[in-house]
């Protein structure tokens, strides 16, 4: 097990360095100035000393490894040093740098982060306490009325888009009955009960509405998973020898059937990270979504290409844990 | 199967839709997705209020008999809106279905069918799916937009870029089916027999591997339509797809967003167009795949 963690971890790091590569390469080769943006009034020589001031003048490949310092190197041995007080090296190595507001990148990405994980991590393990319950009750009694119910409300969830449920919540909560705040706002601190109870209420919608998408995706899995367990022989044998049904159902079926729910569950995270892109935008979360938008209009090409790649990380990452997770929950899977 | 003897001479298109007919909401979905189309593709000529005449006396109307659906902040007819913009979203929902799943078939029958080209396909096809999307999407439509409009005008610009995106980015579930089922047919018999008997690839291919693997393409080809729907509404909605002068579904809802204090009817509309429209194409994919179960028969 160790040994193959170790194999598939060196492994994804040419992976990895082929996606950055990609990406890098997929924003570099676009028709685009980043310049562009700037006000026309710029005379063209000073417009070419801001493009030799961003490092345009060089060519790709260099600009690419140049990027791979900052971001391998450099940035990882400032968290380093913060983290321990040490000094490694020289203290003014050059920074991953966001070309409109000029503060580093990885900065600004601590900024938002807090935010988006709170939303999104709240919602999705919210949307699982919510879709394990249902899946199992609906495979429990396969076609019975529950069943299709649970059926048709997942299929709505995974039909809507969530830029519509969120407005439609808006509408009706913070527009017409005025309960609820419909922006999310992102300096409010929590002082006593009544803050946090304004901090509660600021974020039952943003959380719902992803909780309902992800609700519905995973409660799916989770039907699928256990009809497949219930029919097994195992079960019977279980019957048989005289278990009691809730017993049967809730230790021998459940933990069974949530060997493959749990990998799906691991591998939705980058998925639901990139979702919130979506609610961020209608809520006016200023999360890494609201960043990586605001960035993409502005041409802001460090910070888009650093998130970018943070979120292919992100599915790398939970690819392996998924596939680490399967071989740990189910023993007659082996990894040599 | 109790209906099976009436049904057992019949041909397997009947067949199939005949227990299509059976799973009410996907023959529902179905009827609704007709509906939809025809409106959108011949309301216009019906319903002849031009969708960007703008009447600044009749603005943020509701809903009366001249505007069924209100008007937006321009005294533009919202319904006319709709019927232009769905058939905008429609047509790039089909496009970028069609071309992610001829991407996807060629690349996983090649896969299966050329043993030395299986190993790099398939890592191509895990690289695209560690992508993160939805950031790639965006960056590439902020990147490419503005060069595109002056090659090819403003809205066939858009048009084309939105499509060739979305399809670019959506062919590898495909890909990964039609492998599948590719390497599981070619070992069976009938596949042998028509090798012994001196068939080439080319008709191998034509003849007996893609007439059995169009069942699971069908399936995801529904499944393909519903999501290309849905990004290019979401990247609408984000202000990254369709200009607001050449609006679909998702960029009229991301309009309505800013007035829906005032005219809530503006988002709701095209909301509902939207998700009605994807959760019948979902409910067909799932009554195909029923219906196209050859297991189906056996119980």
């Amino acid at each position: 097990m160790f040994n193959y963690t170790l194999r598939r971890l060196i492994f994804a790091v040419p992976v990895l360095v082929l996606i950055s590569f990609v990406i890098f390469v997929l924003i570099d080769f676009a028709p685009n100035d980043p310049t562009g943006n700037l006000p026309l009034t710029i005379p063209a020589e000073v417009r070419e000393k801001i493009r030799l001031g961003l490092g345009l003048d060089e060519p790709t490949h260099i600009r690419y490894l140049l990027w791979c310092k900052q971001f391998f190197i450099n940035e990882p041995l400032n968290v380093f040093e913060q983290l321990t007080g040490w000094s490694v090296g020289d203290p003014d190595r050059l920074r991953l740098r966001s070309w409109s507001t000029h503060s580093p990148v990885v900065d600004l990405i601590a900024e938002r982060l807090p935010q988006t994980l709170w939303v999104v991590g709240l919602s999705y393990i919210l949307g699982i306490c919510i879709a394990i319950p249902i899946g199992v009750m609906s495979a429990y009694r396969q076609f019975g009325w529950f069943d299709q119910i649970g059926t048709f409300i997942a299929m709505v969830g995974f039909s809507v888009p969530t830029f519509f449920t969120g407005v439609l919540m808006v509408v009706v909560f913070s527009v017409q009955l005025d309960w609820l705040p419909s922006i999310y706002d992102t300096t409010h601190e929590i002082t006593g009960w009544s803050s946090f109870a304004f901090q509660i209420k600021q974020m039952i919608m943003p959380v719902c509405v992803l909780a309902l998408y992800n609700a519905a995706q995973i409660s799916r899995y989770m039907r699928a998973s256990m009809v497949d367990n219930l029919s097994q022989d195992y079960v019977r044998t279980a019957r048989a020898k005289g278990v009691g049904e809730r017993r049967v159902v809730m230790v021998h079926v459940l933990r069974n059937a949530l060997i493959p729910v749990v990998t799906v569950i691991a591998m939705g995270v980058p998925q639901v990270f990139g979702g919130a892109i979506i609610t961020e935008q209608v809520f006016r979360v200023n999360g890494l979504g609201q960043l990586l938008i605001s960035g993409i209009q502005s041409a802001d090409i460090p910070l888009v290409q650093t998130l970018t790649f943070l979120f292919a990380v992100l599915i790398v990452l939970f690819n392996l844990i998924a596939d680490l997770l399967y071989g740990l929950l189910d023993p007659r899977i082996r990894y040599a | 199967m109790r209906k099976a003897s009436p049904l057992a001479h019949r041909s397997r298109p009947h067949h199939v839709w005949a227990r299509f007919r059976r799973h009410k909401m996907a023959y529902l979905g179905l009827w609704f997705l007709l509906l939809v189309t025809i409106l959108t593709l011949l309301g216009p000529m019906i319903w002849t209020l031009d969708p960007t005449t703008l009447d600044i006396a009749a603005k943020h109307q509701g809903p009366s008999l001249r505007h069924p659906m209100g008007t937006d902040q321009l005294g533009r007819d919202l319904f006319a809106a709709m019927m232009i913009g769905g058939r905008t979203s429609l047509m790039v929902g089909f496009m970028a279905m069609f071309l992610s799943l001829v991407l996807g078939t060629c690349v996983g029958m090649i896969a299966a069918v050329f043993k030395p080209l299986d190993g790099p396909l398939m890592r191509l096809t895990d690289l695209f799916l560690a992508l993160p999307m939805l950031p790639l999407l965006l960056v590439v439509i902020m990147l490419w937009r503005d060069s595109l409009r002056t090659a090819f005008g403003p809205e066939s610009g858009v048009f084309i870029l939105v499509v060739c995106v979305i399809s670019i980015t959506s062919w590898m579930q495909t890909a990964r089916i039609v492998r599948g089922e590719v390497l599981a047919l070619k070992e069976r018999e009938f596949i042998l027999a028509a090798i012994s008997l001196g068939a080439g690839p080319r008709h191998l291919i034509w003849q007996h591997i893609l007439p059995n693997v169009l069942s699971p393409i069908f399936v995801s080809a529904t499944l393909g339509f519903a999501s290309a729907i849905l990004t290019e509404s979401a990247l609408s909605f984000l202000g990254l797809g369709f200009p607001s002068d050449f609006p679909t579904w998702g960029r009229l809802l991301f309009d309505g967003t800013n007035y829906m204090t005032l005219t809530p009817a503006r988002v709701i509309w095209p909301g509902l167009a939207l998700s009605l429209t994807v959760l019948s194409v979902n409910y067909i994919g799932d009554g195909l795949r029923d219906a196209m179960d050859p297991r189906a028969d056996t119980q």
